[in-house]
């Protein structure tokens, strides 16, 4: 199956003369992290199924430096920031696409100051140009019906008000969208922003990602679906120590959608 | 002597509102302890912002019970103290009732008539706040930092409201003349049969000091602010202005960071040459924040604007999930330290004397600051425009640029960040290895 992933990158669109339409920006989490890297391939299917000519940086991506500035190192945030952008300008990159909203939002909102101006959507969103021009077309409710909750990714809600985008595809999906308690702007985060991914959490109640958890299982979905790798993990972590995980599924919204169609 | 009442009045309203001008200048001088920051830009957007979050208290009503009742006593207290102008004017020419050699009776009677039922209400309104705060116990209201003066502050500044719009019913119920008027005594003509049977100069004297307490309530009250969360009335305006209108995920670049990325990152840069002069001057004597006088003066602001409502902290994930961090005591923090800063330069003509003491560890444990998400939840939840996670980060930056101490996982991922261009021990070359995987 995997061979059949058309996954080009800018170079090779370079020797080739060519500019993609897109950049597939992926985050570390997308490239290394074995759950995330699903993500990350049920995305790029969508993108070969929907003939989109895109590109990803490959080996000469890096980590935008999200966790680094958020930690307090402004340091290695920068010259993580100015390298990358010197890549990506040296491409002459336009449009980006992530499917990691911290990715999303430090390319969008922190890179401009120091140089990198670029057109970004968080994967949704471009999902959703994509089925609004009928570029790609969901057919098959392998989901209709399902209660489907969405947990709003601090990064993409509060942090940029990218609200209804994900929430449109599950709709699409002819799928019982449920709200938690907490949605939308009001969104709880799932504990892993901030750094926090990378530490133990300090002394508490309780974990975040438990309480976030309990909110959506309050709602007795049979999915939760997550537009961020971090959540994906921190939801999934929860569902394990809840002991649901036979019952409720943990996706990321792109998996939904090349699921829906078989890919 | 026939002018003393006037003259003491004078006396009483010019100590009143002088004190307050000094505390005001004190209050500014404090806010501009912070460093510099531009906030000149989009003018237009920052009007609509106070327009909408200060006065149209657009975010109050996200809680319909409290931004209802809030919105009864704010509109108010506002109304009634028109009628402060009247009180003014007859305190100094000793004049009864001034507005009725003014205006046509009716007219007169219709703005009394208003002020009372607004005085009802706001007098009801605040009641209920108070058996929120105190009889239903709403859990934001009995966190850990709302002990003594930030307790007890919350519940005074309801007697006060209380006193006062008692002593306006009262005011009016005891003047005769008022009464036989028979217009705009829409509640107090209920309340006069409590005095029935007192002598006409009884009541006369009940009435004069009803106002007298009452001028003089509200300049206390003025005076009050200053030490009080109630500040947010004023300086919930400019705070709003000033508020932040990125999105809320865009933290700022340090600038002079980026100077020194500039500087190592350019090849034609010899790095052992000495600074070109003038400027040493760009590179800050400190990266982030251990200090009050480290914080922009916006958060400085922000820290005297908090009204400790505690809708932050009742968002803030960190805080549900019982860990040290509350996003409202980070700003309680903040201006206590600001205050006491503030003391000391009073007592020492003007100049700083190091205390030994800062707002980190001493007002802020590093616990607090690393329990944050940096979710933006308490940002989200501010009904006036404050930001705590900006002094979250701002204190980050110093504990981890100037003193290397974050936990040990975090300068793991950061030294994997620096290694390998990932917060995991991978390898770059490795990045696109889930294309075959
Ligand atoms: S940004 Fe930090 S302080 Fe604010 S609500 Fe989130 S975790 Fe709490
Ligand atoms: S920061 Fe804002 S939300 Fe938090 S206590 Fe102060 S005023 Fe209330």
């Amino acid at each position: 199956m995997s061979e059949l992933l058309k996954v080009p990158t800018m170079a090779e669109f370079m020797a080739q003369g060519k500019q993609p339409e897109v950049l597939f920006w992926v985050g570390c989490a997308g490239s290394f992290d074995d759950r995330a890297k699903k993500i990350t391939k049920a995305f790029v299917k969508l993108l070969n199924k929907a003939n989109i000519e895109f590109a990803v940086l490959g080996t000469e991506e890096s980590c935008t430096g999200d966790p680094a500035k958020r930690a307090g190192n402004e340091f290695l945030f920068q010259m993580q920031a100015v390298t990358n952008i010197e890549v990506l300008n040296a491409y002459e990159v336009k449009k980006i696409v992530t499917a990691c909203p911290h990715c999303f939002n430090t390319i969008k909102n922190e890179y401009p100051e120091l140089g990198g101006n670029y057109e970004v959507m968080h994967h949704t969103q471009f999902l959703k140009t994509l089925l609004d021009d009928g570029r790609l077309t969901i057919e098959g409710g392998k989901f209709k019906g399902k209660r489907i909750t969405f947990h709003d990714p601090c990064y993409l809600g509060r942090a940029n008000n990218v609200y209804e985008a994900p929430r449109d595809l599950i709709q699409k999906l002819e799928a019982e969208l449920v709200e938690m308690k907490n949605c939308r702007r009001n969104g709880l985060c799932c504990g892993a922003g901030g750094a926090q991914m990378f530490k133990d959490a300090e002394k508490g109640d309780k974990e975040v990602n438990v309480e976030r958890t309990e909110q959506a299982l309050e709602v007795k979905p049979e999915i939760i679906a997550a537009g961020c790798p971090f959540c994906n993990t921190m939801m999934t972590d929860g569902v394990k120590a809840k002991e649901k995980e036979d019952d409720v599924a943990v996706m990321d919204i792109a998996e939904l959608i090349a699921n829906a169609q078989d890919l | 002597m026939q002018y003393l009442p006037n003259i003491v009045f004078a006396i009483v309203l010019i100590a009143g509102i002088g004190f307050f001008v000094k505390n005001v200048k004190k209050l500014a001088r404090n806010i501009k302890l912070g460093k510099e920051v531009d906030v000149s830009d989009n003018k237009s957007q920052r009007w609509k912002n106070m327009a909408m979050i200060a006065l149209g208290q657009s975010k109050m009503v996200r809680r319909p019970i409290a931004g209802f009742l809030h919105v009864v006593v704010y509109i108010g207290f506002i109304i009634i103290n028109i009628e402060v102008l009247e009180i003014i004017i007859d305190g100094i020419f000793g004049t009864h009732r001034v507005g009725l050699k003014i205006l046509p009776t009716s007219a007169y009677g219709f703005l009394i008539g208003a002020f009372e039922v607004l005085a009802v209400l706001v007098f009801v309104s605040v009641i209920l706040f108070w058996i929120r705060r105190n009889i239903i116990r709403l859990q934001r209201f009995w966190k850990s930092e709302m002990t003594s003066w930030p307790k007890n502050d919350g519940n005074n500044i309801l007697y006060f409201e209380m006193v006062l719009m008692t002593l306006f019913l009262v005011m009016n119920a005891t003047d005769v003349h008022f009464q036989d008027l028979n217009s705009g005594n829409v509640i107090s003509q209920f309340i006069e049969p409590w005095f029935s049977g007192l002598s006409n100069s009884t009541l006369h004297f009940i009435g004069r000091g009803a106002w007298w307490v009452h001028i003089i309530g509200i300049l206390v009250f003025l005076n009050y602010l200053y030490y009080s969360k109630h500040l947010h009335i004023l300086l919930a305006f400019p705070n709003t202005y000033y508020g932040k209108l990125q999105p809320k995920g865009q933290l700022n670049n340090l600038e002079a960071v980026t100077k020194e990325v500039k500087m190592m990152m350019d090849p034609n840069v010899d790095p052992f040459a000495a600074p070109p002069a003038g400027t040493e001057n760009d590179v800050p004597a400190k990266f982030g924040a251990s200090d009050v006088q480290d914080l922009s003066w916006v958060n400085l602001l922000n820290a005297y604007t908090c009204t400790e409502c505690g809708r932050c902290t009742s968002e803030c994930p960190a805080n549900q999930t019982g860990k040290k961090l509350s996003p409202r005591k980070i700003m309680m923090d903040t201006r206590d330290r600001l205050e006491e800063v503030g003391k000391n330069i009073d007592t020492n003509k003007g100049e700083f004397k190091d205390d030994g003491k800062q707002l980190l560890d001493d007002y802020i444990t590093r616990e607090e600051l690393w329990a944050c998400t940096s979710c933006n939840a308490c940002v989200e939840a501010c009904p006036v425009s404050i930001d705590p996670l900006s002094i979250i980060l701002d204190m980050r930056r110093y504990l981890v640029m100037e003193q290397s101490a974050a936990p040990t996982e975090l300068n793991n991922m950061m030294t994997n960040i620096e290694n390998n261009g990932a917060p995991w021990p991978y390898n770059q070359m490795d990045r696109l290895n889930w294309k075959n995987d």
